[in-house]
């Protein structure tokens, strides 16, 4: 597997590189947008109140020797994708020779992708959020009720969400992100946006249709999340339940 | 051209072209997926020996897995048309000899009717195995059936488009040649 993994890369990579050229546009304009929310985060573009207070950015959490640091992002080029199987793979330019390890987190510019599940010299496949056993934590982001995004396998453009109480006062539009409790995904990464409320009059819970964040259609450009601490968690979650 | 040789530019067309041409098209249901792959074992010549053939369509179904990374999957459902298909031949050849005096199955060496009772056998057998595998893992009682039909109507019009398309021509072959 793992060397048909990078044969199949290495084909899939000169034919994304034909490709790619078609999409370039709409992948400019995708990362244009990306860079115009990170420029209004920018601490310069807020002014201080408070005449009194100097700001002053802290070095430290920011300090590169990296023992604050709990998740390193590393960019990656798709080079193959699917959407019309039911178990959908992405093949990314990114490998173990680059730093990229299985049951890393993927999110595109717009929302979570998936997770990697098998890595070779050069390339990683990563199990797309459109897999029959993909399974996500997430949170609403208003109100913090977590739960799981899975796919029925239907149509690539959405996404379902089970067992939501109804106590919940939930909308259409509302945004479904990441939760705390993942290892894979930092909090607060758009899976997507609340398209259908499903009530089942027989249960107390809403089924939430969701329209992914991601565009899978045009997926170009994506980044690996390194959850650094994760090794320590699970240690000392294993050790935990062997001590029990 | 010699045979093994159009044979082995084939195997890596027919691949290329359902991975990179076959499976990118937007789906328009979950039902339909265009599946044209397996149309080479289809025409393979008549003159390969069983186990030749059953050991190609392995081979050939584990080289579209390792693209869709599904390792087993579209090589069992080829393996088990590969060994299905001397039967289909030896029944539906309609004079003694066609498959000494053709090379390969084609609507001009089997003729129309046995060709495309040919086809539409082999393509649900090959459909339905495979859907077969994909429902033991996921999916209700109608997706199998709705898959099923859905995937074989869109692959039957393939396959006739291509025949259309790029129609082979077979010289009758006899002994005194």
């Amino acid at each position: 597997m793992r060397v048909a993994n990078e044969f199949t890369g290495r084909i899939s990579y000169r034919y994304d590189n034909v490709e790619y050229y078609f999409r370039l546009k709409k992948a400019n304009d995708q990362l244009t947008k990306e860079n115009e929310i990170l420029k209004n985060q920018l601490p310069t573009n807020f002014f201080n109140q408070d005449t009194g207070a100097i700001a002053i950015k802290d070095s430290i959490p920011y300090d590169t020797v990296g023992t604050l640091r709990t998740y390193l992002w590393r960019e990656a080029k798709v080079v193959n994708n699917s959407v019309n199987l039911q178990n959908n793979y992405i093949t990314i330019h990114r490998g173990e020779k680059q730093g990229v390890r299985k049951d890393m987190g993927v999110v595109s510019p717009s929302g979570v992708v998936g997770r990697v599940i098998n890595t070779s010299d050069n390339f990683a496949v990563v199990m797309s959020m459109l897999h029959r056993s993909s399974s996500i934590q997430v949170k609403i982001k208003k109100t913090g009720e977590t739960g799981s995004v899975q796919w029925d396998g239907e149509n690539p453009d959405y996404v379902t969400m089970n067992n939501v109480p109804k106590s919940v006062p939930i909308a259409v539009g509302d945004s479904i992100v990441t939760n705390q409790l993942s290892t894979l995904f930092p909090q607060g990464i758009l899976v997507g946006t609340v398209a259908k409320i499903i009530n089942n009059k027989a249960t107390n819970f809403y089924t939430l249709r969701l329209k992914t964040g991601t565009n899978f259609y045009t997926l170009e450009h994506v980044t690996v999340v390194e959850n650094l601490q994760k090794d320590e968690q699970n240690k000392l979650e294993e050790a935990t339940r062997k001590s029990q | 051209m010699s045979d093994v040789i159009k044979n082995i530019i084939r195997f890596s067309l027919f691949i290329l072209i359902q991975v990179y041409i076959l499976f990118q098209i937007p789906p328009l249901h979950r039902f339909i997926v265009p599946y044209l792959y397996y149309l080479y074992i289809l025409w393979m010549p008549f003159n390969t020996p069983r186990l030749g053939l059953t050991l190609t369509g392995f081979v050939y179904g584990l080289t579209l897995d390792y693209f869709t990374k599904t390792p087993g999957l579209h090589a069992a459902a080829c393996t088990l048309i590969a060994y299905v298909r001397p039967f289909l031949v030896n029944l539906l050849i309609s004079q003694q000899g066609v498959d000494q005096n053709y090379r390969s199955p084609s609507a001009t060496s089997m003729g129309w009717a046995p060709y495309a009772t040919y086809v539409v056998i082999l393509t649900v057998i090959h459909h339905t195995y495979l859907v077969f595998l994909e429902w033991l893992q996921f999916g209700s009682f109608w997706f199998f059936i709705g898959k099923v039909l859905g995937t074989t109507a869109i692959s039957l019009l393939l396959i006739l488009v291509t025949e259309l398309l790029f129609f082979r021509k077979q010289k009758f072959r006899t002994n005194t040649a």
